[in-house]
Formats: C-alpha cells, structure tokens, sequence
C-alpha cells in the first residue's frame, strides 16, 4: 500500500512533513515523497494508490489523519477532503504536460521510476543522431528561452557550436530570482533527472563535455536533490566519461548562488560562477561566443533545458505543433500572490491572462475584486484588471507594454497600493542593481526618491516629468534588463493608479 | 544551525583545495561561512592568499552577495519574504508585526535576526517567512510569535 505525499518545499511550508509522519505512524503504509503535482492551494494534498487511479484527499492537517483513516481512505474511501482521481481534476487534467510531465508523479529520488516513466528517452534518441541534427531538431520544435528573454535556444546552440575553441560549456541559468515564479525550483525538486538529461543533450549538441548548474541558495532543498541526482546519474553511467557506453563524456557540477537578484542575468552569473563580483558584462561578446572563462557557453534557463528531452523523444516538429505565431510549444505558468487556486500549470501558449487568472486562478484569494496582475516577474508591467485579456505570446504581451518573463502571474486585489509597487520596484533595482553602470546604479536610487516627493505630493508634475526622463535613461541606457526593464513595473504602476483602479 | 568556532588552523586546513584558483573566492567564502557560520575579517587574508588574489578581490566578493556575513549569525536567523507575491497577500503586515515587537526587518541581536528576503519560491501559499532555514508558509502575524518562541 503506496501513499504519496509531497515534499515540494510549498508543500512542507504548510505542513507536509507532518502529515506524512501521522501517515508513517498510524497506517500500515509505505510513504513516498514524491514532488508536487502544483495545485499548491490543495497541499499538503495525500494521494492513495488505488485500482482506480491515485485517490487524493487534501488540504491535509495532521489532525485530520485518524479521521481519514476511519473513513477507509487507503481504499479512496468517502470523505469530506476526498478530491477524487487527482490526475482526473479539471485544473490538472486540462494541462499539456511535457516539461513537467513527471512531476508530482514519480519519487525524484528515484533512477529506476524515472526511467519507468519515460526518462532518457530523449537522450537515447539523441545518441544515435549527429550533433548538428540534434540542433536542428531544437531549432524545429521552435523552443525560446524561459528565462525571460525568449531567444531561440536552437540558434543559441547552432552558435555555441560553431564557434572555434578548445572546450565548450553548458550552464544552467536556477537563478530563479523573480518573485512569483517557482518552476524551476519545482522541476528540480520534483524530477532532477529531466534537467540532468536536457543538459546532457545540450552537451552532445554543442560538443561539450562540462555542465554547471548556478542554483540560488534560497532554494536548499533544490540543491540537495540535484546534488543526489547527479551523483546518482554518475553511479549508474549516465553522467561521467562514457554516458550510456556512447564514448561521449559529460561532467555536471553544481554552484551555488549567494543571495544576489542580479546573478540571474546572464553574464553577471558567469561572472559569480568564476568567483567574482556578480558584475554585468557588457555585450557583445555574447555568451555563446565568449561565455564561461571565455569558452563559448550555452546559458539556458532550467525550463528550457528541461523541455529538451520531450523535443528529442517526439521530434521537434510535435513541440511546435503546439502555441501560437512565434511562441511555440508549452509554457510551464505559475499562479501566485493573492489568487485562490495558486499554482503550477503547463499549456500550449496562446492561452489569455484573463484565463489563467479567473478560470484556473478562481480570482483573488481575499474574494475581492482583482486589482492588478503582474506578468514576468519583478521586472514584468502591471495590468489592469481590464487588461487581461492579452494572449500568453512572447509578442502580444510585448505589443501589451508587458513581458512574460518566467512565465510567473502574481494576482492583487482591489485593496493594492499602485504608487507603493511603483515606488517598491525601483527600490528593489537599488538594492540589486550590481553597480556597473549609471543608469541603473544612481538613476534607481533618484527615482525612488522622485517617488516618495510624488506620493507627498511634492511639486507632483516637475517630478513626474522628471521620474519620465529618468525612465527613459534608464531604459535606453542600462547595460541588462534589471535597470533597462525596472521601468516597465514602474510606468504601469503609475499608470494604473493615476486612472484610479 | 549549529556552526563551530572560529579556528584560523581549521580554516587554512579546509581551504587547501582552493589553493590558486582565482575562480573558487565565492566557493571558498562559502564554505567557510557553512562551517563556522560566518567569514571574519580574519578570514579575507587567507582566502587572498589561498586563491592567489589581492585582499580588495576577496573584500569585493565579501560585500557584493546579501548571503555573506561579517557577523556571527543570531541563535535565530529569521527572513521575511519581502518580494510582490507575498506583498499581495499581507507580507507588510507581518513586516509591520516584527517591527511592533521591537524586531524590525534589519534588526539583529545575538539571540534574533530579521532580515528580508526577495523570493523564497513559495510564491502561490506566502505570505512566506523562513525560521532557521524552515519555510513556512500561509502566515499571519502569529508567526511572529513562533518566531520568538
């Protein structure tokens, strides 16, 4: 008798770990941790193992367990916290799960269950393809960067290898800073396997035997599962000198961040993994050029190369059949803040704001109006909430004033207070801005201070003028996206709360 | 979090490894702060030496990432998700709590420290506030509390 309880750190911040306990010591059942299936708001959610599917009951307190185990819910047994068949559930059913196909399901600790569910499959087919065709196969399925950026990670690769050198490098961007995005923290805990593999392949690709993964240290449970994995991948050949008795050799090793935003933009992260200063650099070179310790360097983020082994395995042209114009294939969402059905979500794009927040979100949280929706991350614009009907599509979001970024959706009610966002987003530009250039480093500092005198009312149209120039500086003039995108939030904000919503 | 004491044989012993290579000063602080819970002033020189780097690198690595300390860490290391998730859904109210009870976000003591955090993940469940390392999710200002229990 299988119970399968997360241990996905959200599942544990509202009591998983318990739960599980009271499992392990009042039922005759094995336990097993599996990663979270993403509909948090239902954690710390118990899944039985049922004939007919897992059977899942949640949210779970400690407390209800005896109750749970009265009710006969080993055999998915009638209860008020029964949910069903969790794979049957509308939110999770109505999904198009490739990136996170696994996740939630399997025991990420586990070789032998990731393999049972497909695992390496991509990389099998990889290995009996050429480099320069499994590039292609990337360039056809259409993949763009999840970071933020969107660039199309098969001419990033084509790139990285063509260009001359004596080695070449793999690096995984898991500096997943921006707030209301955790994707990347959930495919490694909850299916480290996937990440090694799609790092592996972009190895074979490129011609590249060395991986790094720049993980944050806000994320430690992240980085002891990857670590196991890894060591795992190695004991059983599938990292090292020879993976799969191909001749081709692949190391992966992980680094560890140190609490700067700023590492998550490239080049200040190549910077951080040679031991410095999280600095910017400028560019070009670009990184797939001159990259790490000037070798030319894939620089992918976690989501990317993770739907990597789904594009080997079906072909590329199957990834692109999904989407819309040119953002094709699945986006892994994530639905936070102050929203009533918060979570992971992984669909075709295309799908709308509005969709994502009020038919899977179920709207605010508090139950009140919604307020405002901020798309991308920190450094995404805030809509308003009648704004929303804007397409998940690298440039419909962009025509939109907005970015996707991360993917990360972060939901306000009608109680947020736009001029305090606005004067928080320069705020945290000033304190992670790395300090290279000026725009960024002064101009962060000016605007929170032009912010407070328009919140006082001080000379309110001088310092709007001036806060508009400063934006405009900063937009044109920093040397990365936090100082050159730190306007988006900014403007939208100001915008949003001029027009009394 | 229990950490050692500071022992500067200890220390030169662990950072053998690193010896001249420019490339691992932020491995090399690291592990030094996982060890005894903090890099001392003591410590810049060593790592200089270690790593063959001047004493200003090692000091530019020290002051640029949030997550290394110059201090001992309090018997309570505390941080409050500060980040527009948690904001959402009343992360200044619990900033606002620490603050009424004397232990605003900045504050540090021997036996408490708060501090923020921009992002813990946890961006679905916050308002989100870390406890030696535990996350917890969901919270109210109860949680303070909890966290001078």
């Amino acid at each position: 008798m299988r119970v399968c309880i997360s241990d996905d750190t959200a599942a544990r911040s509202v009591g998983a770990d318990a739960v599980a306990h009271a499992f392990a010591d009042l039922a005759d059942v094995e336990v097993v941790r599996t990663g979270s299936r993403g509909l948090l708001w239902l954690e710390p959610l118990v899944e039985v193992e049922t004939p007919e599917g897992r059977i899942a009951y949640g949210p779970v307190r400690p407390s209800d367990v005896e109750d749970l185990l009265r009710a006969g819910a080993l055999h998915g047994g009638a209860h008020a916290l029964r949910i069903g068949d969790i794979a049957a559930h509308p939110w999770f059913a109505a999904q198009d799960r490739l990136t996170f196909a696994r996740v939630g399901i399997v025991d990420p600790r586990s070789l032998d269950d990731f393999v049972a569910h497909g695992g390496f499959d991509g990389l099998r087919r990889a290995l009996t393809l050429a480099p320069s065709a499994i590039v292609e196969e990337v360039v056809a399925s259409g993949l763009r960067g999840r970071g933020g950026a969107g660039f199309p990670a098969g001419i990033k690769w084509r790139t990285v290898a063509a260009t001359e050198s004596d080695r070449r490098y793999v690096v995984c961007n898991a500096d997943e800073g921006d707030s209301g995005t955790f994707a990347d923290r959930m495919l490694i805990e909850g299916d480290p396997f996937t990440l090694i593999e799609g790092m592996v392949i972009a190895g074979l690709a490129v011609g590249a035997e060395h991986g790094i993964v720049y993980l944050r240290s806000e994320y430690p449970a992240a980085i002891e599962r990857l670590e196991a994995a890894i060591a795992t991948a190695h004991l059983n050949g599938w990292l090292g000198d020879d993976i799969a008795g191909s001749g081709h050799a692949f190391d992966l090793e992980v680094r560890v961040g140190a609490g700067a935003y700023v590492c998550g933009e490239e080049t200040a992260m190549l910077e951080s993994i040679e031991g410095r200063r999280g600095m910017v650099r400028a560019k070009p070179p670009i990184p797939a050029m001159r990259g790490l310790y000037g070798r030319p360097t894939v620089v992918n983020n976690v989501l990317t190369l993770a739907s990597v082994p789904a594009i080997l395995r079906d072909g590329g042209s199957a990834y692109a059949a999904r989407g819309v114009e040119r953002s094709r294939g699945t986006q892994v969402f994530q639905l936070g803040g102050n929203i009533a059905r918060g979570g992971v979500l992984e669909l075709p794009f295309g799908v709308t704001v509005r969709q994502l927040v009020e038919d899977f979100g179920g709207g605010t949280r508090s139950g009140r109006p919604i307020g405002a929706v901020q798309v991308g991350g920190p450094l995404g614009s805030y809509l308003g909430p009648d704004e929303l009907d804007v397409a998940t599509d690298y440039e419909a979001l962009l025509a939109a004033g907005g970015m996707l970024g991360h993917g990360g959706i972060v939901v306000f009610d009608d109680t947020v207070d736009l001029l305090a966002q606005a004067r928080f987003a320069m705020e945290f530009c000033a304190i992670e801005s790395c300090g290279k250039c000026t725009p960024c480093r002064i101009g962060s500092t000016r605007g929170v201070e032009t912010i407070d005198r328009i919140i006082a009312g001080e000379r309110e149209d001088a310092n709007r003028e001036l806060l508009d120039d400063l934006l405009v500086t900063m937009t044109d003039g920093s040397l990365c996206a936090l100082g050159g995108l730190t306007p988006l939030p900014v403007r939208s904000a100001l915008r949003l709360a001029a027009t009394g919503r | 979090m229990t950490y050692e004491p500071w022992d500067e044989g200890v220390a030169t012993a662990m950072l053998e490894p690193f010896t001249s290579d420019a490339t691992l000063v932020l491995v090399a602080l690291q592990a030094l702060q996982a060890r005894f819970g903090f890099v001392p002033e003591a410590a810049v020189p060593l790592v200089a030496h270690t790593c063959n780097v001047s004493r200003a690198d090692v000091h530019g690595v020290l002051s640029f990432y949030h997550e290394l300390r110059t201090q001992p860490p309090a018997t309570r290391e505390v941080r409050v998700c500060r980040a527009e998730a948690c904001q959402a859904v009343g992360a200044r109210d619990i900033e606002r709590a620490f603050a009424d009870a004397g232990h605003p976000v900045g504050s540090r003591t021997s036996a408490l420290a708060v501090d923020a955090v921009y992002c813990l993940g946890n961006c679905a469940l916050g308002p989100t506030v870390e406890i030696d390392g535990a996350v917890h999710g969901r919270c109210d200002t109860d949680i303070v509390r909890e966290a001078l229990r």
